[in-house]
């Protein structure tokens, strides 16, 4: 057996009185597959103005699935047009392998392809299908969490204290210097360019009004839910999928215990706890940032900083967004559950789910703080 | 031991007669020649002084207790685990002596069943297969499309699993898709890694049929890491054991079951192999 030939491949044509005897020789190989497919379409050229042709494969020095696998379509296609071709071999590997490639039905089955206009219809069709499916999901869920968590405070007994401290410890202690570093970035961003465009008017001094009622109010929670969302919605999808992956989910269930109560509701009761906290750490690090700024950048004093601050900054402006914290700390929790629950067998799956859960949390997390804003400013808060 | 693996492989009548490889089945060679192998990660030897012949057009049954390395024997013939010391020679070549362009083309002639299948998940089962092809072969998209086709009908695939992503596939077809996929190069050793564990029984037993039929009909040399003591007894022309950090014994399964070794005796003689014996041939 020749090993990766090179013998590049021939036909050697003999007409003779309205039948064509072709002689094939060299590698009918993979390898030599463009120079198979030319000698194959000029074959069927001149094997189409004759009725009789015989192809000789005894002189190949290697035939492979591809080479026979042609062959025989030619062979196959001038029979179908009604004419007469002939294999033949004296190698008798030729004929198991042309016999081989024969019996099977190699036709492409033709793919549906969906354009223009019809499958934008369809996507949107099936987005909306499946929004309406999350929310109705969601809110069963929901319900599964509010009796989860009443059957905790029913029976002091189903509390789980060491992993509701566990996670309080994984959320708010680990997460903390992270969320403070990025909060006092912020908050010196929006000191500087508050300064910067305040300055036109003389008014620089108003830098205090503008960053301490928006740090106060918006962007220390939603800095927060945001770093939240990524860093510990991502785990919790991460953990209970990887649990619901390998079967735990069913293993806990069928010990009686509920995965609700056992996994979930410490998670959301860590956020509730964990959220608020964060989120006034978050404030105190970008008004930090914000009097830092102010000082180097914007040559007001420390202490006037501070005095102005209390004179602007009412308890409501602190208390709008602490309001907000567990609302958002409740919903990021919610669907990192959902989604972590949601994971099939694969790794693939997973993958999905984590990515879903953090960009459907974020977009809720928005959501929800304009509701808030909407909210409080009708009701004049 | 030199004397068990000089043995000539046993060829049931069944599977003998006309073959692509027929005319080579008078006088053995070896297509994959180990010679005192010696694999350790660390201080942890894995095998030591292994010696292994694969004849041209067998289909060679590789058995060994878990974690004995019978994987890591495939994964280093296959060059993806460094050796120690010990020679590797595949068809007349020293592994070690080829570089670049001709190791490449050694590789070519080796197709390779994962042990899950190791299907590409971005990928449907046709661009799977596809993928050794559009690499290595200058094909015409219509013929390339037909190759791959052709390539799924012969493990037993029907056409409309070629648009099916991985993750759509049942445990069997998977393991069809992965034979597909080796065979997509027309490879002359094909190496399966357990290749019907997770089977169910009809299953596992199709699969080695469709390996038996693959061998007839495309000349293949296998080289089968396998626990199925159903594939060793049905499909197998050579066994080969693993034990002891090598190669114990290896010949037809006559020479299994007269082994006085004692892991073979515990493998061979258990109840669930003296189960698929002749009721002459069991052990009292």
């Amino acid at each position: 057996m020749a090993s990766l030939d090179t013998a590049e491949p021939q036909a050697v044509f003999h007409d003779d009185a309205g039948s064509l005897a072709i002689e094939l020789t060299g590698s009918w190989s993979a390898e030599r597959a463009p120079r198979i497919e030319a000698l194959v379409a000029e074959m069927g050229e001149r094997i189409a103005s004759v009725s009789r042709a015989t192809l000789d494969l005894s002189a190949i020095i290697r035939l492979d699935t591809l080479g026979a696998y042609v062959l025989n379509r030619l062979k196959n296609q001038r029979e179908a047009a009604g004419g007469s071709v002939e294999l033949v071999s004296r190698q008798p590997e030729h004929a198991v392998l042309l016999a081989e490639v024969n019996i099977h039905d190699c036709s492409v089955p033709p793919t549906v392809h969906h354009f223009g206009i019809v499958s934008v219809l369809v996507n949107i069709g099936e987005a909306m299908v499946r929004f309406g499916r999350d929310m109705v999901g969601g809110a069963m869920f929901l319900g599964e969490v509010v009796v989860g968590s009443a059957s905790v405070m029913l029976g002091p007994r189903k509390f789980r204290g060491p992993p509701l401290v566990n996670q309080i410890e994984l959320i708010a202690f680990n997460g903390a210097p992270i969320i403070m570093l990025i909060s006092f970035l912020v908050g010196c961003i929006v000191a500087q360019q508050g300064i910067f465009q305040l300055q036109q008017f003389g008014a620089s001094a108003f830098v205090v009004n503008l960053t301490g009622i928006l740090i106060l109010r918006e962007l220390a929670v939603l800095l927060t839910s945001i770093m939240i969302a990524g860093r510990s919605g991502s785990a919790f999808t991460a953990e209970i999928g990887s649990m619901k992956m390998r079967e735990e989910i069913d293993a806990l269930r069928v010990m009686g215990l509920d995965p609700i109560e056992v996994l979930v509701v410490p998670r959301i009761l860590a956020l509730i706890i964990s959220l608020p906290i964060l989120t006034f750490i978050s404030a105190m690090a970008g008004l930090t940032g914000a009097a830092v700024v102010s000082w180097l950048y914007g040559g007001i004093g420390i202490d006037t900083f501070l005095a102005r601050l209390q004179s602007v900054i009412t308890w409501k402006h602190f208390a709008v967004g602490l309001i907000k914290a567990p609302f958002m700390a409740f919903v990021i929790g919610l669907i990192a559950s959902i989604e972590g629950l949601a994971v099939q067998g694969s790794a693939e799956s997973l993958g999905r789910q984590v990515t879903a859960s953090v960009v459907k949390a974020i977009f809720m997390v928005i959501l929800v703080d304009g509701l808030f804003a909407m909210f409080f400013a009708s009701i004049e808060f | 031991m030199s004397a068990d693996l000089s043995q000539s492989p046993g060829h049931p009548p069944s599977h003998g007669a006309a073959g692509p490889s027929g005319s080579n089945r008078d006088a053995p060679e070896p297509v994959i020649k180990v010679r005192n192998l010696k694999v350790a990660f660390g201080d942890k030897v894995i095998m030591d002084g292994l010696d292994l012949d694969v004849m041209r057009g067998e289909i060679l049954g590789f058995v060994g207790g878990s974690g004995t390395g019978k994987s890591v024997l495939t994964r280093t013939i296959l060059g993806l685990v460094r050796k120690q010391r010990g020679t590797i020679e595949v068809f007349g070549e020293n592994v070690d002596d080829l570089e670049g362009a001709a190791r490449r083309t050694l590789e070519r002639r080796f197709g390779v069943m994962f042990q899950h299948g190791a299907l590409f998940s971005a990928l449907s089962v046709k661009q799977n297969i596809q993928v050794p092809m559009r690499e290595y072969l200058k094909l015409s998209p219509a013929l390339l499309d037909e190759m791959a086709m052709l390539k799924l009908e012969m493990v037993g695939l029907k056409p409309d699993a070629a648009d099916k992503a991985p993750s759509e596939l049942s445990g069997g077809m998977i393991k069809r898709a992965a034979l597909a996929r080796a065979l997509a190069l027309d490879p002359e050793i094909v190496f399966l890694d357990e290749p019907t564990s997770g089977l169910d029984p009809i299953g596992a037993a199709e699969f080695d049929e469709l390996i038996m039929t693959l061998k007839e009909t495309l000349g293949l040399t296998v080289f089968m890491v396998t626990h199925d003591l159903d594939s060793l007894y049905s499909a197998c022309d050579r066994i080969a054991a693993l034990a002891d950090k090598r190669v114990i014994a290896a010949g037809p399964l006559a020479t299994m079951l007269a082994s006085d070794h004692p892991w073979l005796k515990a493998y061979f003689g258990g109840e669930r192999a003296q189960a698929r014996l002749p009721a002459g041939q069991r052990r009292s």
